[in-house]
């Protein structure tokens, strides 16, 4: 438990230091659905329609930007080596990692999108799905992210790699993180929709930490 | 058998380090083969040979960062097969001094102090920034390091957490004249309290009386050590 405390201290403190990482995604996150009310036009009701998706996909592509930092620096400077070598379990270590790249990235994500949900007129009865639909997904995200992050790892242009190997995979996230607020515009309860993002969530739990240790191992090597 | 270390009660299992029959592949060529080596508490093993005879790859693969085509590792006799087991008895110095810029000298410090022994335990670093001359500098960001003081920070870590077996690779690199005597220093320190240190390095004024193994000696020479892998 130490392990974990202690890195996700670091990683906290370093994306506080270089507060300029996590901007930078939320920055990308509200030009990105701004484009979209230009692009399709200022009706209300075409906006409305697509805000939920919208909203989802910039979210995904967003934090997509931040997904090669969760390794990649640390397998720059040598601290990989070490921290596989810290003698501490590494799915722990990884954890921790994903953990401070969900509060650095995710949270900041999910805090705007509310606001951003308003350029798009989206309806009241939307927001609350929209919110708690992001909470439970981004986790996710994060996690299916670091595999992936770590798979790329030593790759020249591993960003695009990335993008490549994780994007289908957020498919069923992004189904589903949309159907939840189709269904709460439509009057129909968002509960269902909501209970199979955390079913993924604990899924990626359960699963991505050894995948990802894994990976990093490879890595090193 | 249990020695107390540097003056807070600090304390390692002290045992000794040995490996046979050892072969190593990278990137389809055998590097070397055959590799034994034998490195009792408080022993010196120094590893010479020229440029790509497998120097940090052995080292890496001391530290169970890769893994061996052929043979094993044994720690007091007991092959190793618990690489977590074995990476908390070792201290792996790189080439790369994994320095975290945005953090000041003593954060960098910290943060290893506390991952290795557990938070609570943080007896502080001063021992380790006096060991390398590093307290003027414990407040400054490390990105204002120079090369030399970076891996001076990174030898630091040495001192943070006692463990028994140190692997260094090249670890006088960028380093000045009081410097390298502090390396000595640290290192004579380390043995006397019944530490092992394998070293890796073309000029090892810093290590006395080690036992010396050439690389070279374990090179395959004839043509079939390119496979077809």
């Amino acid at each position: 438990m130490s392990a974990f405390s202690t890195v996700l201290a670091r990683d906290l403190r370093l994306a506080l230091r270089q507060s300029a990482d996590s901007l930078t995604v939320v920055a990308f996150f509200a030009i990105a659905t701004v484009l979209f009310p230009f692009g399709v036009g200022p009706e209300t009701n075409v906006l409305a329609r697509i805000a939920g998706g919208v909203l989802w996909v910039t979210a995904l592509l967003a934090a997509l930007l931040s997904l090669d930092r969760i390794f990649a620096v640390d397998f720059e400077d040598g601290t990989l080596d070490q921290l596989v070598l810290a003698g501490a379990p590494l799915p722990v270590v990884v954890v921790a990692k994903v953990c401070a790249h969900w509060l650095t990235t995710g949270v900041p994500l999910i805090l705007v999108s509310p606001l951003l949900a308003v350029t798009l007129h989206l309806p009241a009865a939307g927001y609350g799905p929209l919110v708690l639909a992001l909470l439970l997904g981004t986790p996710t995200v994060s996690l299916v992210g670091a595999v992936g992050a770590a798979l790329v790892l030593g790759t020249r242009r591993g960003g695009v790699l990335l993008s490549l190997l994780v994007l289908p995979l957020y498919i069923p996230i992004l189904i589903f993180g949309t159907a939840a607020v189709e269904a709460a515009l439509t009057g129909l309860p968002s509960t269902p929709m909501l209970s199979v993002l955390a079913g993924f969530m604990v899924l990626a739990l359960t699963f991505s930490p050894w995948a990802t240790a894994a990976a990093l191992r490879q890595a090193v090597e | 058998m249990v020695r107390p270390m540097g003056g807070n009660g600090d304390s390692f299992q002290i045992g000794g380090f040995s490996g046979t029959g050892l072969a190593c592949r990278r990137g389809g060529r055998l590097v070397f083969t055959g590799l034994a080596f034998n490195l009792p508490p408080g022993g010196a093993l120094v590893l010479r040979g020229a440029n790509g005879s497998g120097k940090t790859t052995l080292l890496r693969l001391m530290a169970g960062l890769s893994g061996a085509a052929a043979g094993q590792l044994a720690w007091d006799k007991i092959p190793i097969d618990d690489p977590d087991a074995h990476a908390a008895r070792l201290r792996f110095i790189g080439h790369l001094d994994a320095v975290k810029p945005a953090l000041t000298v003593a954060e960098n410090l910290e943060f290893w102090m506390s991952l290795w022994r557990g938070a609570g335990l943080n007896a502080g670093i001063s021992q380790a920034l006096d060991a390398f001359d590093m307290r003027p500098l414990a407040g400054f960001p490390a990105r204002l390091l120079s090369a030399g003081q970076r891996h001076r920070l990174a030898l630091a870590r040495l001192m943070v957490a006692p463990a028994p077996l140190w692997l260094l690779d090249e670890p006088g690199n960028a380093l000045d004249e009081s410097s390298l005597a502090a390396l000595a220093r640290t290192i004579a320190a380390h043995r006397a309290s019944g530490g092992a240190v394998v070293v890796a390095s073309h000029g090892a004024a810093f290590v006395e009386d080690g036992a010396t193994l050439n690389l070279g000696a374990f090179t395959p020479t004839d043509a079939s050590h390119w496979s077809e892998e």
